[in-house]
């Protein structure tokens, strides 16, 4: 008897600090892509105010279905709503922090940065109309570099992502065959080329297989020492993948607060932006509650204290005239 | 004849509870059909069953969904893994029940439990870092030399070598299964009544012959049931294959190709999945293979029962 009054009593305890904690306690759900960076800001977050922030990676289309049934305070997807399915789920969205997709090929000899590529080659061996690196296409585009006649092996994702659905909406600006044949999407119908699961895989595959062409996340581009490709922009630079050419996507691309923020970044005008980019997006619900208002309160201070951290991850803060925008955007929706 | 026992009021909550705990494993399977056929109806009602089993077209971006991919991989997986499986396994358990002196006998189940022990993902992760650039580096170039003349089996072993394919997968697979298969005919073998086998030695059987002649035809039913049981585990087998299949939603001719199974299309492509119809599909593949599963298993019970009652009489 004695035991279960202490059972009793020790469940009453871990029960009650449950409840009292519940005020100071948010919690999110979504997208894989930004899952490292959240927790970093996360962690930072909580030791400054104690508010704890729980972020589930459960991917984009959880996060989607757990925020359009109120199970969680926010959900974060890779892909933004449409502005009819954000006024169907009665929700609200914002971009949050902004990566980009890359090009890695492995042609011995070819080292980073020395192969320059259009959108049109890219989107003709993906679709397997290219089939030898030594495609006039290619080497018009590259007359410095000394091109074998070697079968191209594509690489792409085998699982859904948001790294495909970028890569696909990038293509799909830039080629009328590819949208007609493929289209864009988390997963697609490859008309060529191998799967590897995740950036890891594809990654993997690229590395080990002489002469062919993948594309990863900007981090895993640096953090493996890929070789990446130039890729030509709407402006019509070549550019190299970096932070600045990021930078340069975010600041002139047209994200408008009346539709959302609904915006694929890809081909962005400027003059030096990497055409391959794309903003991840928190949602929220549209009811003017305190836990919204919290998610807010967090982004503000993730917007004003949290790029070099963001930055340390590889991923791209977003620029001044973009965070004012949100900031007005909150505001409007009576949440800060 | 009625004996009345008076129940102690302790007895009664044990059956309760021991009733309730069995029930929840039929509320459960009842419950995962009831979902499962939930969440896919709006794919049934749209593609209809034999459509959805027919159509080799897998699209996310138009919306159109087959199985016929997913199935045709995961059977031709499963079968080959089986085929490469089958002859280690039953000779590991006719080591271990006839020729093995009784002191390796410890040591070899233990080392078979073990690899039966060891979580997927490590033979996924494995298979992926390890034995794809060893099998695309290596095995299949050889294979692909082997086989250039010979017509038929030129067609399997065509395409470049790469690693990631239905080659690598079905080896990884059937090292999965390997003790499952082997202790499920050890224990077939064991049922082999000892007077039978030493009546044979009596006359001057060799082992062999004793193996070939007696055990085999003996437990050969319950070797069929455990093949069966080795299936159903390789039909669902997930992350083990999940890395190096592809997942190519494309009927394949040669083993050289990519692939997809229908764990493998659910591992990849559940949680970004983002439209209703999309989700929808992966429930009703989930559903087809719950039913495949469900098949064979009932079958290999038969068998296995058969085999019980055949040696209890």
């Amino acid at each position: 008897m004695k035991r279960m009054v202490m059972v009793a009593a020790i469940l009453a305890c871990v029960l009650s600090s449950g409840l009292s904690e519940a005020a100071e306690r948010l919690n999110g759900a979504g997208a894989t892509f930004p899952y490292p960076v959240y927790s970093a800001w996360a962690f930072e977050y909580n030791k400054t105010t104690g508010v704890q922030l729980n972020y589930q990676s459960i991917g984009s289309g959880g996060g989607i279905r757990q925020i359009t049934e109120r199970t969680v305070d926010f959900g974060a997807s890779d892909a933004p709503l449409t502005p009819e399915a954000l006024a169907k789920a009665k929700l609200l969205q914002f971009p949050a922090v902004i990566g980009g997709v890359v090009p890695v090929v492995n042609i011995a000899g070819v080292k980073p940065g020395d192969m320059r590529l259009d959108a049109e080659a890219v989107a003709k061996i993906f679709l397997g109309e290219i089939k030898y690196w030594d495609d006039g296409k290619i080497q018009s585009l590259n007359p410095k570099v000394k091109l074998l006649h070697a079968e191209i092996t594509v690489v792409h994702r085998s699982d859904g992502s948001g790294t495909t659905a970028v890569f696909t909406e990038y293509l799909n600006a830039v080629s009328p065959d590819w949208k007609a044949k493929v289209g864009a999407g988390t997963s697609v119908k490859w008309p060529v080329g191998i799967g590897g699961k995740g950036n890891e895989g594809v990654a993997n595959y690229v590395q080990r297989t002489a002469n062919s062409i993948g594309y990863v996340e900007l981090a895993y581009a640096e953090q493996n020492k890929l070789t990446y490709t130039l890729l030509k922009n709407a402006a019509g630079a070549f550019v190299t993948p970096s932070f600045d050419a990021f930078e340069d996507a975010a600041d002139t691309g047209t994200f408008d607060p009346k539709n959302h923020f609904y915006l694929w970044l890809v081909n962005a005008p400027g003059k030096n932006a990497w055409p391959i980019a794309g903003a991840t997006f928190i949602l929220l619900a549209q009811e003017k509650t305190d836990a919204n208002r919290n998610v807010v309160k967090f982004y503000e201070w993730a917007f004003q204290k949290g790029d070099k951290k963001a930055k340390e991850l590889t991923y791209v803060p977003l620029p001044k005239s973009l965070k004012d925008k949100i900031r007005a955007y909150w505001k409007a929706n009576g949440l800060q | 004849m009625a004996v009345t026992v008076k129940k102690n009021p302790g007895d009664i909550i044990f059956s309760a509870l021991t009733t309730a705990a069995a029930c929840t494993v039929i509320v459960l399977v009842i419950g995962i059909v009831f979902v499962l056929v939930r969440e896919s109806s709006p794919a049934i009602e749209k593609f209809g069953v034999i459509q959805f089993l027919t159509s080799t077209d897998w699209d996310p971006v138009r919306e159109s969904f087959g199985a016929l991919t997913s199935v045709y991989g995961t059977v031709v997986t499963t079968g080959l893994s089986l085929v490469m499986a089958i002859p280690v396994a039953l000779g590991i358990a006719v080591f271990i029940t006839e020729v093995s002196p009784s002191f390796l006998k410890g040591p070899i189940g233990i080392a078979i439990e073990l690899l039966a022990a060891i979580p997927s993902i490590i033979y996924g992760m494995w298979g992926l870092f390890t034995l794809s650039p060893i099998m695309g580096a290596y095995v299949e170039p050889f294979l692909k030399r082997a086989t250039a003349d010979i017509p038929l089996l030129n067609a399997l072993f065509q395409g470049t070598p790469m690693g990631i394919d239905i080659l690598t997968a079905s080896v990884i697979l059937s090292i999965m299964i390997v003790p499952f298969t082997a202790s499920i005919a050890r224990d077939a073998f064991n049922l082999t009544p000892d007077v039978v086998k030493e009546s044979a030695y009596a006359l001057g059987a060799t082992k062999w012959e004793v193996v070939k002649n007696i055990v085999i035809p003996y437990s050969k039913i319950g070797v069929f049931g455990g093949m069966l049981f080795s299936l159903g585990r390789a039909l669902g087998e997930t992350m083990a294959v999940a890395f190096v299949l592809g997942n190519n939603h494309r009927i394949f001719t040669s083993l050289f190709d990519s692939a997809a199974t229908i764990t493998v299309t659910l591992a990849n492509e559940f949680t970004e999945a983002d439209k209703d119809i999309y989700l929808s599909s992966l429930f009703y593949l989930a559903l087809v293979l719950f039913v495949m599963s469900f098949v064979f298993l009932a079958i290999a019970k038969f068998f296995l029962a058969r085999a019980e009652r055949r040696a209890a009489r």
